[in-house]
């Protein structure tokens, strides 16, 4: 009687849990899917139709009408180049910087960690950040948005203590062979970590290529916009009001199609990108180094 | 004795000198690798903490950090008796509230949840669907929540249309801001932020739910016997780091939403600044408003990190 009754209560669980998982996947499906399927209709059925998924008639009339319109072409360009870039230095200086600090026997080690964990603590706030930036000429220039941002603190905690994690006999035996700092680094060092770094170049490219804020206060030129600066200009802006937009562009208005096609090539980069590197994620790699 | 004192000391200092050059030899290569990491943060965090110094001042950008005059703590005087202050401490402390109330707790839910899934399959594609709005930008989001929200052609009206409920028309509403705001935040990240309580979870040991199941606890009783107690020490930290943003709530989100119908609702510290600071050129004023968020920010970080600590529990820093 009694273990019925708790395989019956153990029934309802089961069924409530899956019930509630599967509605929330759905409301975070529903709108994306929404979306993609949409920017495949035509402009007549959009409008005319009511509410639809799948559209009856396919076009990609708003993806060439995209591809034709000067200003997407060069925020997206914009994009890829402060993506590719920014994320090459990011990378770059975050993980030899992080083998840098992993060395327990270096002097000056716990002043450098202090700089860095201070930082995310307190912050001179963005006017100052913003004149320093100015008074190195770097306004209008991508270099706004590389250097300011180009180490992340977070990343190079888990890192550092994701280097500090290898086994130290590791490093003496190399040593013994004569290995110098910078070949243990590239020849050793960065074999045993290519699926942590690989994690953090995703996490530094979905930064780069979905920021908006520096790319909004340091570029004046809008020929410099990136792709999500575009983006506001065409689906947020035309809701308020906002003096940053130029005459011009407030003029033009896209079509709906135009700015679902402008949403799914936004997104869908990362997207397809993101799932080749989840089951580093699940590690417990982030837990682990929490406290750095 | 004299000289063999001296023969000694000098054997002594060339071999400290010796290690030192040792050391030199084997350090340098790893001071050349901190270095660039080491310059940009002290170039583009430092330098902005020595900037907030103009906040005491006139800055003027033509007479520079040296030469403007010094106004003492005028700007914090103005700050504090400005009528927008109150303003923005109001929208500040609901927004934090809403956040902390509905949106903290979500991704505990959702992981203690997904963890009681056996199937495999399930777990996996549901990771992965749920991870997916994290990769987009705030852009999207809210451009999304337009597409779907418009009052003529969108997808959630039309729809509502079908079934026969009444359309969604508050996108505009500044009564709507703060709530809308909380369900972006709760679609975008939920999934995402529940990886660290799934790692944790991962990593109770099996031999305590069998037990429980001997003693014939059932799994709601499991979970909060066993689970939530195992999640407590993640979740005080990540608390702790969550009070640690208290005062500079996502301003990237709000400035998306905000018009100036809703400034009433939607105005907080970052957005105040920007529009003052950036748009309206008061570098001063907006750098002291800056400094007090920071300062703010870190007194609220320490002290409940101190809490933490004295009941006994890890503190984060």
């Amino acid at each position: 009687m009694k273990t019925r009754r708790i395989f019956g209560s153990e029934r309802y669980f089961d069924v409530l849990v899956y019930t509630l998982l599967v509605l929330w996947g759905a409301a975070i499906l529903f709108p994306l899917l929404y979306v993609l399927m949409t920017s495949f209709a035509t402009e007549k059925e959009y409008l005319t139709r009511g509410f639809f998924i799948i559209p009856k008639e396919w076009t990609m009339d708003a993806y060439l009408y995209l591809m034709g319109n000067d200003s997407f072409a060069q925020s997206f360009m914009n994009a890829v180049v402060i993506t590719a870039v920014g994320t090459a230095i990011s990378i770059s200086v975050t993980t030899i910087m992080a083998y840098g600090l992993s060395k327990k026997w270096l002097k000056g080690r716990t002043l450098f960690n202090f700089l860095v964990v201070f930082t995310m603590l307190f912050s001179g706030g963005l006017i100052p950040t913003y004149l320093v930036v100015k008074e190195f000429g770097m306004i209008d220039t991508f270099w706004s948005l590389w250097l300011p941002g180009a180490v992340a603190p977070f990343y190079l905690i888990v890192m550092r203590s994701f280097f500090s994690s290898i086994p130290h006999e590791l490093e003496e035996s190399a040593r013994v062979d004569g290995c110098g700092e910078w070949r243990m680094f590239f020849s050793i060092m960065l074999p045993l970590s290519k699926a942590s770094i690989a994690t953090f170049v995703l996490f530094y490219m979905v930064g780069y290529w979905n920021t908006y804020f520096s790319a909004l206060i340091y570029l004046n030129d809008s020929n410099m916009w990136p792709l999500q600066v575009f983006l506001r200009q065409i689906l947020v802006l035309n809701q308020s009001m906002d003096g940053s937009a130029t005459l011009m562009e407030q003029v033009i208005t896209y079509t709906p199609g135009a700015k679902m096609a402008a949403i799914v090539v936004s997104a869908l980069p990362m997207m397809i990108i993101y799932p080749f590197l989840q089951k580093h994620f699940n590690k417990g790699m982030l837990l682990g180094s929490l406290k750095g | 004795m004299r000289s063999s004192v001296t023969e000694m000391r000098a054997a002594n200092e060339s071999r400290t000198s010796s290690a030192a050059a040792h050391y030199i030899k084997r350090a340098f290569p790893i001071y050349l690798m901190v270095l660039p990491g080491l310059l940009s943060i002290v170039l583009f965090k430092y330098l902005p903490m020595f900037g907030v110094l103009i906040s005491f001042q006139q800055y003027s950008p033509f007479r520079g950090i040296w030469g403007s005059e010094w106004v003492g703590l005028d700007h914090f005087v103005r700050l504090f008796t400005e009528q927008q202050f109150v303003t923005l401490l109001k929208n500040t402390l609901f927004l934090n509230l809403i956040d902390i109330c509905f949106y903290f707790p979500a991704p505990i839910i959702f992981a203690l949840f997904l963890n009681e899934v056996r199937a495999r399959w399930f777990k996996a594609t549901l990771q992965t669907v749920v991870y997916l709005p994290h990769f987009v930008s705030m852009i999207v989001v809210v451009g999304i929540t337009v597409v779907l929200f418009a009052s003529e052609f969108g997808g959630i009206n039309q729809w509502l249309d079908v079934i026969g409920l009444p359309r969604y028309e508050g996108l505009n509403d500044p009564d709507h801001f703060r709530w809308i705001w909380l369900l972006q935040n709760i679609w975008k990240e939920v999934g995402w932020s529940a990886i660290i309580y799934l790692a944790a979870l991962a990593s109770i040991d099996p031999t305590l739910y069998e037990a429980a199941k001997m003693d014939g606890a059932n799994r709601w009783r499991q979970i909060w016997h066993i689970t939530l107690p195992s999640l407590a020490q993640v979740i005080l930290i990540l608390f702790i780091l969550r009070l640690g943003s208290f005062i500079d709530i996502g301003f990237e989100h709000i400035f998306l939403l905000q018009n100036p119908l809703n400034l009433a609702v939607s105005d907080v510290f970052d957005t105040y600044i920007y529009r003052i600071g950036v748009q309206q050129g008061e570098f001063s004023y907006t750098t002291a408003v800056g400094l007090f968020k920071s300062v703010v920010g870190l007194v609220l970080v320490l002290t409940a990190n101190a809490i933490a600590k004295r009941s006994g529990k890890e503190g984060v820093y």
